[in-house]
């Protein structure tokens, strides 16, 4: 793969404590513009945390988050997801009461421009940007093969298809960086063959920048460009799959070795 | 054979989006509206007006404006009293004040006014949900009747403490006081659910709608879709009080002319309403008219069948009225949180297959 190696996001010695709990310790990586950026370790490493940095949940008591050149402030979430940062989580977030269609819809929220007046009246301004929007968000599901359930209410899906969903949501806003925090989890083989495919093809298709959080080592080794390993709160690993294969810090961490 | 949608297929997201998807549907609505429009005005007397049409239409203003606020953006409201009490006073306020404004302008202006106290009231729901902020609520409620009995201005210090509505038409026809007809009354009324329907409607239909019921259904996912959580729930106790407020303002300038406010909106119409919204359909614009119209018959009913008919004495059929709500309420938050619309739906979906199911 031929990444420029531009980078879109730097993370400089973050340090997050909840009470007595380190649960990041003095992490620092970067993300390369349309790199596809795996986070693995064992649980409780801080991985989830992780990305509740980035997306803004969370707010380190030490270090910097840069992001597209630029050192970020302490933003709200919502404030990240205007920049074009979006998410997955790793227990599904999904809007309940809600289709799955209109579940994608909301995906669209920063691309959304009109006010309320507009969209009280909806005919003209406000209807008109609701269709174009719908017009991505087809295409988001005509993509991930999801047409069948447009109009059945989450709630009603099994837990594939609403972690496909999730992703959906995410992808339809059309996000720079696209957050996954175990994506696969309680997946069949097959499921997780679509899941890869998707990710491999929302990263080639439309240059989306993928960080990602992963337990299956074959998929995260298969798909992903470089690979940070954590292993309570700490770095213990950063590189190409091969190199962190050869890690002898990072075996000994999953064989559970580091102990004697 | 009658309700199908066989053969009307969806070719563009305008079609699909509309609000009425199936064409009986549009045209019953259609049907509804030009009987209403058409047939109605010139029928009713007092006591249809006073007894059914007056209150089916101002509890449905209300009741849409609490479904907004509840069932669309999930924060729970027991000040629904306290804000009509806001938007009758300020008709009142506005009217005494300002003797040659338009009626049209006052309860318009009456729901902006209650949309900034509604939003004030409404900061609270920033910081807690829930339970707790059903309480906070329940504190504007009693602050608020508080107020309008205390403080004399309110009610230009009136010697019994109510006010009274003055006579105000728009147009040539008199639409306040006690010699409007129930004609012009209940038409001025039409035009207000009429209108904020269709605003709700298209409200809840687009970006703003799913805001807010993102905020319901998981705050925490509406903030990483790029939802400011400030603006969604500030935007939906504004929009919800312009709603109650105009409800209030209504029910004290056209339908009751004067008013005790502890007697007219103490915290029962918080129940009321809020039960139209649950028996109704939490989330459903159908739904606050079935629930408002429902509330408002099943008295009217009660009355004709149990006390006309069989003879019940007046106390016993009330208590009787008690229980079936009481009953239903129990029965929809159960079994049924999508209250009458979502039973309307189901018959619908059996009447589509009907008569051959497989
Ligand atoms: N909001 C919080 N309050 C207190 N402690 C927290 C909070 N969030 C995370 N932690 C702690 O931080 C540590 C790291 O948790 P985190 O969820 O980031 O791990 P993880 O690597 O994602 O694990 P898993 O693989 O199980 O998802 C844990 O010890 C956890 O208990
Ligand atoms: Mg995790």
């Amino acid at each position: 793969m031929n990444k420029e190696n531009i980078k879109m996001m730097d993370i400089k010695n973050i340090v997050l404590r909840f009470g007595g709990v380190v649960a990041i310790q003095n992490i620092s990586f970067d993300i390369f513009k349309g790199e596809i950026r795996a986070i693995i370790g064992p649980n409780g490493a801080g991985k989830s945390s992780m990305l509740n940095v980035i997306n803004g949940f969370y707010h380190p008591q030490e270090g910097e988050v840069w992001f597209r050149g630029k050192k970020r402030g302490s933003m709200k979430p919502y404030q990240i997801a205007h920049q074009g940062i979006a998410r997955t989580f790793q227990n599904i977030a999904l809007f309940k009461g809600m289709t799955a269609l209109d579940n994608i819809m909301t995906g669209r929220f920063t691309h959304m421009k009109k006010g309320i007046f507009s969209q009280m009246i909806w005919e003209g301004g406000a209807s008109r940007e609701e269709y174009e929007n719908r017009e991505v968000v087809e295409k988001v599901i005509d993509f991930l093969e999801i047409q069948h359930i447009r109009k059945t209410p989450v709630g009603a899906l099994p837990y594939g298809l609403q972690k496909r969903v999730e992703l959906g949501r995410a992808l339809a806003a059309e996000p720079e960086l696209l957050l996954l925090d175990e994506p696969m989890a309680g997946m069949n083989v097959e499921e997780k063959e679509d899941m890869s495919r998707y990710i491999l093809d929302v990263n080639s298709e439309f240059e989306t920048t993928v960080a990602l959080i992963e337990h299956d080592m074959g998929v995260v080794m298969d798909i992903s460009d470089r690979v940070v390993v954590m292993d309570y709160g700490k770095k213990i690993g950063d590189g190409t799959p091969d190199e962190v294969r050869n890690n002898q810090a990072v075996i000994d961490a999953y064989l559970g070795v580091s102990e004697h | 054979m009658l309700y199908r949608e066989v053969g009307e297929f969806k070719t563009s997201y305008a079609q699909d989006s509309q609000t009425f998807p199936i064409k009986f549907d549009k045209y019953r609505y259609y049907f509804v509206v030009l009987v209403g429009l058409l047939f109605v005005p010139f029928v009713i007397n007092d006591y249809w007006a006073n007894a059914v049409f007056l209150p089916f239409l101002i509890y449905a203003i209300a009741s849409l404006g609490l479904n907004i606020l509840t069932g669309y953006c999930g924060q729970v409201s027991l000040g629904t009293g306290g804000f009509m009490a806001v938007g009758a006073y300020a008709s009142y306020k506005l009217m005494t004040a300002f003797p040659d404004l338009n009626i049209l302008i006052i309860v318009l202006l009456s729901g902006v006014i209650t949309a900034f106290v509604g939003t004030l009231f409404g900061l609270p729901s920033l910081r807690i949900k829930g339970f707790y902020l059903a309480v906070a609520t329940l504190a504007a409620q009693f602050f608020l009747i508080w107020l309008f009995n205390k403080v004399g201005w309110f009610y230009n210090y009136s010697a019994t403490g109510m006010i009274t509505s003055p006579d105000r038409s728009f147009g040539n026809f008199l639409i306040t006081g006690p010699n409007a007809t129930p004609a012009s009354k209940y038409l001025f009324c039409f035009f207000f659910v009429f209108l904020l329907a269709w605003i709700a409607r298209n409200l809840t239909r687009g970006k703003i709608g799913r805001s807010w019921m993102a905020i319901r259904d998981m705050d925490i996912a509406a903030e990483i879709i790029g939802v400011n959580p400030l603006i969604a729930k500030l935007s939906a106790f504004a929009i919800s009080s312009f709603y109650v407020g105009i409800a209030g303002a209504l029910f004290f300038s056209v339908y009751l002319g004067a008013v005790e406010v502890t007697e007219a909106f103490s915290i029962q119409k918080s129940f009321i309403v809020l039960f139209m919204v649950i028996i109704g359909g939490l989330g459903s614009i159908f739904g606050s008219f079935a629930g408002a119209a429902f509330m408002v018959l099943l008295p009217v009913a009660l009355k004709n069948l149990l006390v006309l008919q069989f003879g019940w004495p007046v106390d016993i059929a009330a208590h009787f009225e008690f229980i079936i709500i009481g009953g239903l309420i129990i029965f929809f938050l159960i079994v049924e949180p999508h209250g009458l619309a979502q039973l309307w739906n189901l018959l619908k979906q059996k009447l589509r297959i009907w008569p051959f199911p497989y």
